[in-house]
């Protein structure tokens, strides 16, 4: 057994975290900051924290991950980092020549109190930034929320930091794609764009972290919001944020700032979510569905009713973040499924209630912990076992040691490939999820079935 | 893409070229740190290590406690690894380093599927973490009842002043278990090697020497520095066994808390990373009387040096005759494998950027199947892992080097116990026997190749522009950046999902990877066919 030495009887916990359900905010700021196209991340901290950052990113999106750091030594713990963070923004500008830079703070630079804000301030006074170059900054304390809450507050700071209201309506819709893969943002393009609306999705690690092989090396990929993309959002008819933990900041400091009217939406993954992200879309651009989005939806209502049989009534784990869980959660229930034990490591106090109302027709036969952590969500399979785990990849070692159906959603994912490149919001996204699940379970069934009971058609 | 070979660039026209790009302080320091080998006159050629990297540069390099945790702790597994800290520096240790574990038997500990963390939040940092701590160590033992728990501290426990060390003896006097900490903050050193330091002594000073039973075995070895990425450890132990040598500890592959606690009893430490554990090495020998040598058991003829120059050490010719069996025999698939893979590896070039010592083992698999090393570097050396030994009495300790605390070490009293007279070591020494030898990596290098420190990614975007080389070898952070270019690459820290590569099992294994990166399909495709004739086809349609 790889996790042995977890006990089925569950004592409570107060302080020790065992096998968490989250991981710190800058890395959430650094891929958030991938999403503008032409941005060099940097991290004013340890060296450590951006290898982290970097390797975890490069392990799970399997694509190049430029970022810098600050490099803090022991000297400028005790000193403040500004000359580090001056000297890291002059090297970075002479020798990467990057549009913009994304700073975000560390636990070191942010327990010595760095003002990042005045020293980025000298910087464009002194001149170590070029004309016409950029530097946003956001905070991001590991020992506040989590990698969504790092996600949030880079979201927040690209949008207030680089807005700007002329005044003149673009008569676009800004959209808060939410702490989501590559190939959901497209898909969510592809969705506004079937409705005929002008979008500006924002962050975009499209075309940045599910780029092509072309045996060129970019240092700034093709993709990401554009700069002055950015810069017009104050500009915009309305914002959607995908997401209370990972968008809503952002889309209500643009409606507080900048006067755009803003809504929050769940992430759309699954059916009930897609379809109030697709009406979100429709009364905020003033547009009809065309008849191929419904058809999209029909489809997925199709598979899940032809696969009820083997769908209905099935047990599941799920841990994540609290976006997905609770979009995931809501499709489960609605493909006939039952979560059973649900876990998010980032705090945030609305989680259980969402969960409590998605799934109150299971009475109080839930369990649901936030912030919670995988041994937790371990003990309670032991307990109560469950026909499907969804998790990131260390789900693996809870889902071998069970012996139960896996499927890897979420972050990080350090073992498989395709999450980059394949959608799970909206429609397509659901029919994707739907196969995944029906995949392993019914992989489950042919191996379990005694002969007789193996069947060529289910 | 890899194109046309350009083997006589000038390492000099290089180094101008990377330097001209960098802002001028940026350069003057950087230029110490980057050697061109010009010719096969190496003697005096200093290397730049060990030294700050400058901020925004891109570098590879990761923390003090990335070092002390994640390398030298992480592959011990009955120990539970607490970190005590915000989530993130636990999360991103988590089994991430290939470093593989055999537990005995399916009920002995091994904790090294797990994350310990004290998850510190922000009344932690203001009112402080030490009640914390303690509480985790409670419940952590309530749990686990685990024979030992250490604490490693990241950077807000050093900058809030909590003692990780008070708080540790507290409790290992409150639970009589072994409990111990590692002051090895992010911020220490300039690199992973403060955090190896850091960890190192701290094992020393909290676990070496308490069991004196000594194993029933004739020749008895350490292991230093052998973290067993890949299985590596595993078939080292394979090949040693098979010799008749028992290894009492491996630091710290494959290894647990007890093996520590006896490894004073061993005869002999054999050090395979210099980088990471020649001070531990030297101090068992100040403290114990055991004496060392330099191995590696990377490449075929590494393996079979260190495989004689231990028998050698033991003098006895039972395990001498072994070895030289063993050799013969373990040989014989290893240069059929060669002798396949070379037609087609032959004349290719690599270049390597990693670690402390593998940039200098890994050169003689690429060249044992008739490759070129056209540039190479260590990530977190000392200048004593360039330029040899020879030295360290010169190099200069700065302040981020004197933050590292130095254990003086004196004789054992009951203890010390000289595995050999002096007259006996200074028999060995004449016939040229090298105790606490370490020539380094620059005898390696050829004339007309880099010596890099530190690489950054603007080095490295310019090595491969210039010297086009057939494949790179580093770290994950590295390999798709390499690999965009249509250049294969191998990371030499993880071996990606492959190894072992150790010993002669592993050589084969190294040698068929190679073998397969560099002659994989793929690598023809990057163009589609409307790409590579673009110009046909616009004439059809105007015509």
């Amino acid at each position: 057994m790889l996790l042995r030495h977890t006990p089925k009887e569950i004592k409570e916990r107060k302080v020790l975290a065992i096998n968490p359900a989250k991981t710190c905010q800058p890395i959430g700021a650094m891929y958030a900051a991938l999403g503008i196209h032409g941005c060099l991340p940097h991290s004013h901290g340890s060296q450590g924290c951006c290898a982290y950052h970097r390797s975890t990113l490069t392990r799970h999106y399997r694509e190049p991950i430029m970022a810098a750091t600050s490099s803090f030594t022991e000297g400028a713990s005790v000193f403040g980092g500004q000359a580090n963070l001056l000297q890291a923004l002059l090297t970075m500008f002479t020798t990467y020549d990057p549009d913009i830079v994304a700073v975000h703070t560390t636990c070191l630079s942010e327990t010595i109190g760095d003002d990042v804000n005045q020293i980025v301030k000298k910087a464009y006074k002194d001149g170590t930034i070029p004309k016409g170059k950029h530097v946003i900054h956001t905070s991001t304390p590991s020992y506040v929320g989590s990698h969504v809450t790092g996600f949030s507050n880079m979201v927040k700071s690209m949008a207030v930091q680089l807005a700007e209201k002329t005044g003149r309506a673009n008569g676009k819709l800004n959209i808060v794609p939410g702490f989501v893969e590559p190939s959901d943002m497209v898909e969510i393009k592809r969705i506004a764009g079937m409705l005929g609306i002008d979008s500006i999705l924002f962050p975009d690690t499209s075309g940045v972290l599910n780029g092509p092989l072309t045996g060129k090396f970019h240092m700034y990929p093709k993709g990401g919001v554009s700069i002055k993309a950015l810069k017009s959002i104050g500009d915009s008819r309305g914002s959607i944020g995908l997401g209370e933990w990972a968008s809503a900041d952002a889309v209500r400091a643009l409606d507080a700032q900048f006067k755009v009217p803003c809504q929050v939406q769940d992430l759309p993954i699954g059916l009930l979510a897609t379809d109030r992200f697709v009406d979100a879309l429709r009364i905020a651009a003033g547009v009809s569905v065309p008849d191929a989005v419904t058809q999209e939806r029909g489809q997925l209502l199709d598979v899940i009713s032809d696969m009820q049989p083997h769908l209905y009534g099935k047990k599941v784990a799920i841990a994540g973040d609290p976006d997905q869980v609770i979009a995931l959660t809501e499709f489960l229930v609605t493909i006939g499924m039952k979560p059973v034990h649900i876990v998010t490591g980032t705090p945030g106090k609305a989680f259980i209630k969402r969960i409590k109302e998605i799934t109150a027709r299971f009475g109080d036969d839930i369990n649901v912990k936030c912030p919670g952590d995988l041994f937790l969500l371990h003990q309670w399979i032991k307990n109560e076992p469950v026909d499907l785990l969804i998790c990131n990849t260390y789900g693996k070692y809870i889902a071998r040691d069970e012996d139960i159906p896996f499927v890897r959603h979420g972050f990080p994912i350090l073992d498989r490939i395709g999450h980059s490149y394949i959608p799970t919001v909206g429609y397509k996204g659901g029919l994707h999820l739907l196969e995944k699940i029906l995949g392993v379970l019914m992989d489950r069934t042919d191996r379990d079935a005694p002969e007789e009971r193996f069947e060529l058609v289910e | 893409m890899t194109g046309e070979r350009t083997h006589t660039v000038n390492p000099e026209d290089i180094k101008k070229e990377i330097l001209a790009k960098y802002p001028p302080k940026v350069a003057r320091k950087r230029a110490k740190q980057i050697t061109p080998v010009t010719s096969d006159e190496k003697d005096g050629l200093q290397v730049g290590a060990n030294v700050r990297t400058v901020p925004g540069i891109i570098t590879q390099r990761g923390c003090c406690y990335a070092g002390c945790k994640g390398v030298i702790m992480g592959p011990t597994r009955d120990i539970i690894n607490l970190t005590h800290g915000p989530i993130g520096c636990g999360f991103y240790s988590w089994l991430t380093r290939r470093n593989q574990t055999r537990p005995p038997s399916d009920d002995a500990e091994n904790y090294m599927t797990y994350c310990f963390s004290t998850d510190m939040q922000d009344e932690d940092i203001v009112f402080g973490g030490e009640k914390k701590l303690k509480a985790a160590i409670q419940e952590a033992y309530d749990i686990f009842k685990p024979k030992a728990i250490s604490i490693f501290s990241t950077c807000p426990v050093g900058l809030i002043g909590d003692d990780v060390h008070a708080a540790a003896r507290e409790m290992k006097e409150k639970l009589g278990i072994n409990i111990f900490g590692f002051s090895c903050e992010g911020y220490k050193g300039v690199s992973q090697s403060a955090g190896h330091h850091i960890a190192n002594n701290t094992i020393f000073k909290h676990v070496v020497g308490l069991d004196d039973t000594v194993m029933d075995a004739k020749y008895k070895i350490n292991l230093l520095g052998e973290y067993n990425i890949g299985g590596d450890g595993f078939i080292i132990d394979e090949l040693l066994n098979k010799c008749g040598i028992e290894l009492v500890s491996t630091f710290s592959g494959n290894s647990t808390v007890d093996q520590f606690a006896n490894c004073h009893t061993a005869d002999l430490n054999a050090v395979m990373c210099h980088r990471s554990i020649n001070y531990v090495a030297d101090m068992l020998e100040t403290k114990y009387g055991i004496p060392w040598i330099k191995v590696s058991f990377t490449g075929p003829t590494s393996t079979i040096n260190s495989l004689r120059k231990i028998a050698a050490y033991f003098e006895d010719q039972e395990l001498i005759d072994r070895v030289e069996e063993v050799i013969a025999e373990e040989m014989i698939p290893v240069e059929a494998k060669i002798k396949e893979v070379k037609e087609r590896c032959q004349g290719k070039t690599a270049m390597m950027f990693v670690g402390g010592s593998r940039a200098h083992h890994y050169q003689e698999l690429f060249r044992d199947i008739g490759m070129k090393v056209l540039s190479a570097g260590y990530e977190f050396a000392h200048r004593d892992d360039y330029e040899g030994r020879h030295v360290i009495p010169d190099i200069k300790v700065d302040a981020d080097s004197r933050n590292i605390e130095e254990l003086t070490i004196e004789k054992d009293e009951t203890r010390y116990n000289p595995r050999k007279t002096e007259e006996e070591m200074k028999a060995l020494e004449e016939k040229g026997y090298p105790f606490k030898s370490y020539d380094g990596l620059i005898p390696e290098m050829n004339a007309g190749s880099l010596i890099i420190d530190d690489i950054s990614h603007h080095e490295t975007e310019t090595l491969i522009a210039m010297y086009k080389p057939d494949i790179f070898c580093a770290g994950i952070k590295e390999k798709y950046a390499i690999q965009k270019h249509g250049i294969p690459m191998k990371q030499l820290h993880s071996y990606d999902t492959g190894g072992p590569y150790a010993v002669f099992k592993g050589a084969v294994n190294f040698f068929e990877e190679i073998d397969r990166m560099l002659n994989a399909n793929i690598w023809q495709y990057l163009e589609a066919p409307w790409q590579k004739a673009p110009e046909l086809s616009a004439k059809y349609v105007w015509e």
